[in-house]
């Protein structure tokens, strides 16, 4: 307890003590400097400023707004319109011209990609990769593989309207024209391990009599992948003649589960989500990855 | 280093009493006018001075149709610095280090042969104190006015005098703003922005910072800029040496010094006398308030007008002029054995090292200014994926590539390819063994995507050294650039 009646004034140096004493030491009372006071106090005062002027009290149903109403929010929405401001002029360009007329102005080309390549960071890398490398089931964009075409004008359109993604103008809307399960479809573990010889024997040519396989495949399988096995763009059909890496790989046991359960990737319709010069730009930037076709 | 604690007022000042405030409190320093050699010298360079500053940004240079045709022009917004014939690209600030290499070794030059004349004579603090100093001397007056003044109560003629005086600094101040912002605009179209108060808001604020700066530094700081805030003095104790000139007070003729009436008494009764009346001349002109009798100070910014007020004293009293003089450390030595003086040597180790560092630092940035190319290119590969394998079997790697045109015009060049012999070049859809045609814009970059495809038969190993050459299609000038070709 602090001793207010009696003043203890510490000998050595002359200042009042705060009464507390242990094992003889006494804390001196040292009054705090006036400077640092006065600025406590101006601080104080700042403060109730600030309370009425800024957003500062919780409250049951939300916080104070305060007098200037100013929300950090609004600072972003701020900078973000700028943002928007200074893209203006090129956005607009690329909301009037066509793909053709995009690829073919390199400043404004080199724009798009730019525009694009931040799209596809926050919408496609999740799946295709950071570069457009893709995944096994997701597609390479940056190979020369396509499976729904490659040109500026087929990009666009699978960007819009998605694969198997229940948009009517898209590809496969309805899922219902996918590689269907051959095991279901009436062939055995035997005819599968055949056709999966003859297909690897398209890209890797041997000595094996493979005409078993051959039979099967263009009872079945020509009628998408085509008779020479180059595949079908409208139908997503792949072509089976590529010597690059496979949609969802190359090694036997996956082209066995492929043929045995079927395939159906899915993308979906950026259209409804994305604007018109995001989707130029993407188109723009996609084809850019690979040089397109 | 003949800098010795005798002689150095600053080492030499005793120990302050306990009972002494810590800090000395400024003096104020009124300097009187003087004429003379030195002082006419020192009005041309700031005549010269303060014209190169203020006009320059009007000096016109064609640079063809579209470019800026100012001379000096520093192009922030589109990251470009124009110097009459030559213009400087942000990658290319080492022309900058450079000229910071020569600066200083100029410097140090400077203060081998004459001490820190280039303090007395072109520092921008002593420049614009000057100017600031003559207009104080033409609206309060001369020194003796000006303490008088000082001392007194305020009346309507000191208060009038001080308002023109403080409103013709703010001037000059506000002037040597508006002459600093149009070296980074085009000086006459941002005058008439200034004039209708249309200016970009940086050029008001950079305007305002510098009025600020001026006028406190050259009306109100002055030689404590010298005396505290400036690094110079201290280096320079450690770059000079005995040979370096300095102004030097000639204690061998002007000691032991007295009354003109009390030397000539001394002398007719045939004891010694110096030269030196004691008139104080050399300390009141001084603008930063050194007594030179005292030797070399740190204060003294060797601008030489106590040699210009001691010679006019010592004409009149019919005395040899050069009391004070600029001299080196080497004849106060000598003079103080008895022995005669020397001529200063120009040149020795010293000197030649640093003009031969000045030379070279001068010959290079010259060749590789004269060398340099107008034109660039800029590689990264595609970390992702590295490379492609293609439906046929062949490999592709993609890349980026910016190609740069540092020329006013525009110009066509050919990418090619080096190192892979069988490697195809792709951009846009042009596809060539042997390089691509690319248009670039004047004074413009242009990114592009590049493609490199070998074929099936050809796989390379897993990493190839290639080279991407962009040569200009007219002038054949090339720039090239080392990247890999990669494989599985």
């Amino acid at each position: 307890m602090v001793d207010h009646t009696h003043q203890d004034i510490d000998a050595a140096t002359g200042t009042p003590t705060t009464g507390h004493e242990w094992d003889g030491i006494k804390e001196l009372n040292t009054p705090l400097p006036r400077w640092w006071l006065w600025l406590f106090y101006a601080c104080i005062v700042w403060a109730f400023g600030y309370w009425v002027l800024y957003p500062a009290i919780p409250l049951p149903g939300g916080h104070t707004k305060g007098m200037l109403n100013w929300a950090s929010r609004d600072a972003v929405q701020k900078d973000v319109d700028n943002l928007k401001a200074i893209r203006a002029p090129f956005v607009g360009k690329i909301e009037q011209a066509s793909l053709q007329q995009i690829s073919a102005d390199p400043k404004l080309a080199e724009f798009a990609r730019a525009y694009g390549r931040s799209a596809f960071g926050n919408n496609c890398a999740a799946c295709h990769g950071s570069g457009g490398q893709g995944n096994a089931g997701y597609p390479n964009l940056a190979g020369d593989r396509w499976l729904w075409g490659g040109s500026l004008d087929q990009i666009a359109a699978t960007i819009t309207h998605g694969v198997r993604a229940g948009d009517a103008e898209g590809h496969d809307p309805t899922a219902s024209a996918g590689m269907p399960a051959w095991s279901q479809m009436g062939l055995n573990t035997q005819q599968i391990d055949q056709v999966a010889d003859y297909v690897e024997s398209l890209i890797k040519p041997t000595n094996a009599d493979v005409s078993a396989g051959q039979k099967i495949f263009t009872e079945n399988c020509v009628a998408c992948h085509g008779e020479d096995a180059k595949g079908n763009l409208d139908l997503g059909a792949p072509n089976l003649m590529s010597k690059s890496k496979w949609l969802y790989g190359s090694d036997r046991a996956t082209v066995v589960q492929t043929i045995a359960n079927g395939r159906a990737g899915q993308m979906p319709a950026w259209g409804a989500k994305l604007d018109q010069a995001t989707i130029k730009s993407l188109t723009i930037y996609v084809h850019s990855l690979g040089g397109g076709q | 280093m003949t800098l010795s604690v005798e002689k150095d007022p600053i080492l030499r000042k005793p120990e302050p009493e306990p009972s002494e405030a810590l800090f000395e409190g400024r003096k104020p320093i009124y300097p009187q006018s003087v004429s003379g050699r030195f002082r006419n010298i020192k009005w041309g360079l700031l005549i010269g001075g303060l014209l190169l500053y203020y006009f320059l940004p009007f000096l016109r240079w064609d640079r063809g149709p579209g470019q800026p045709g100012q001379a000096v022009l520093i192009d922030l917004s589109n990251g470009r610095f124009f110097f009459f014939g030559v213009e400087i690209w942000p990658q290319e600030v080492y022309y900058i280090t450079g000229l910071l290499i020569l600066a200083s070794f100029s410097l140090f030059l400077m203060n081998a042969l004459a001490g820190r004349v280039w303090c007395g004579y072109l520092c921008p603090q002593t420049v614009w104190t000057d100017l600031f100093l003559l207009i104080e001397r033409w609206t309060q007056g001369e020194r003796r006015e000006r303490l008088i003044k000082a001392g007194q109560p305020w009346t309507m003629q000191t208060l009038v005098e001080a308002i023109l005086k403080h409103a013709l600094w703010l001037m000059i101040a506000w002037w040597t703003g508006g002459a600093w912002v149009l070296y980074f605009a085009d000086a006459p179209t941002l005058v008439k922005q200034l004039a209708t108060f249309q200016a970009p808001m940086e050029a008001y604020v950079w305007i305002g910072i510098l009025t600020f700066t001026t006028y406190t530094l050259a009306g109100f700081a002055r030689e404590q800029v010298c005396l505290y805030m400036c690094p110079w003095p201290r280096i320079q104790a450690a770059l000079t040496d005995e040979w370096a000139l300095n102004v030097t007070y000639r204690v061998d003729r002007g000691e032991p010094r007295g009354s003109l009436k009390k030397a000539q008494a001394l002398r007719e009764a045939g004891e010694p006398a110096g030269d030196c009346v004691d008139c104080n001349q050399c300390v009141v002109v001084c603008p930063t308030g050194v007594d030179i009798r005292n030797g070399l100070d740190m204060g003294c910014i060797q601008c030489g007008l106590c040699i210009d007020a001691c010679d006019n004293v010592m004409s009149r009293v019919g005395r040899p002029t050069g009391l004070i003089g600029y001299d080196t450390d080497n004849n106060v030595d000598r003079r103080a054995q008895g022995l005669p003086a020397e001529p200063p040597k120009i040149f020795r180790a010293r000197t030649i090292v640093y003009m031969a560092l000045i030379a070279g630092v001068a010959a290079i940035m010259g060749f590789s200014l004269a060398t340099r190319n107008t034109l660039g290119v800029d590689v990264m590969h595609d970390r992702n994926p590295i490379y492609v394998a293609l439906s046929d079997g062949s490999l592709r790697n993609g890349y980026t590539i910016r190609a740069l045109n540092k020329l006013g015009a525009a110009r066509d060049f050919k990418l090619t390819l080096d190192g892979l012999p069988k490697g195809q070049i792709e951009v846009l859809g042009q596809k060539s063994s042997d390089g691509v045609d690319i248009h670039v814009e004047a004074d413009q970059t242009l990114e592009m995507r590049v493609m490199i495809t070998t074929p099936p038969d050809a796989a390379p190993p897993t990493s190839t050294p290639i080279k991407l050459v962009l040569t200009d299609a007219k002038t054949g000038e090339k720039a090239a650039r080392a990247d890999f070709f990669k494989g599985p």
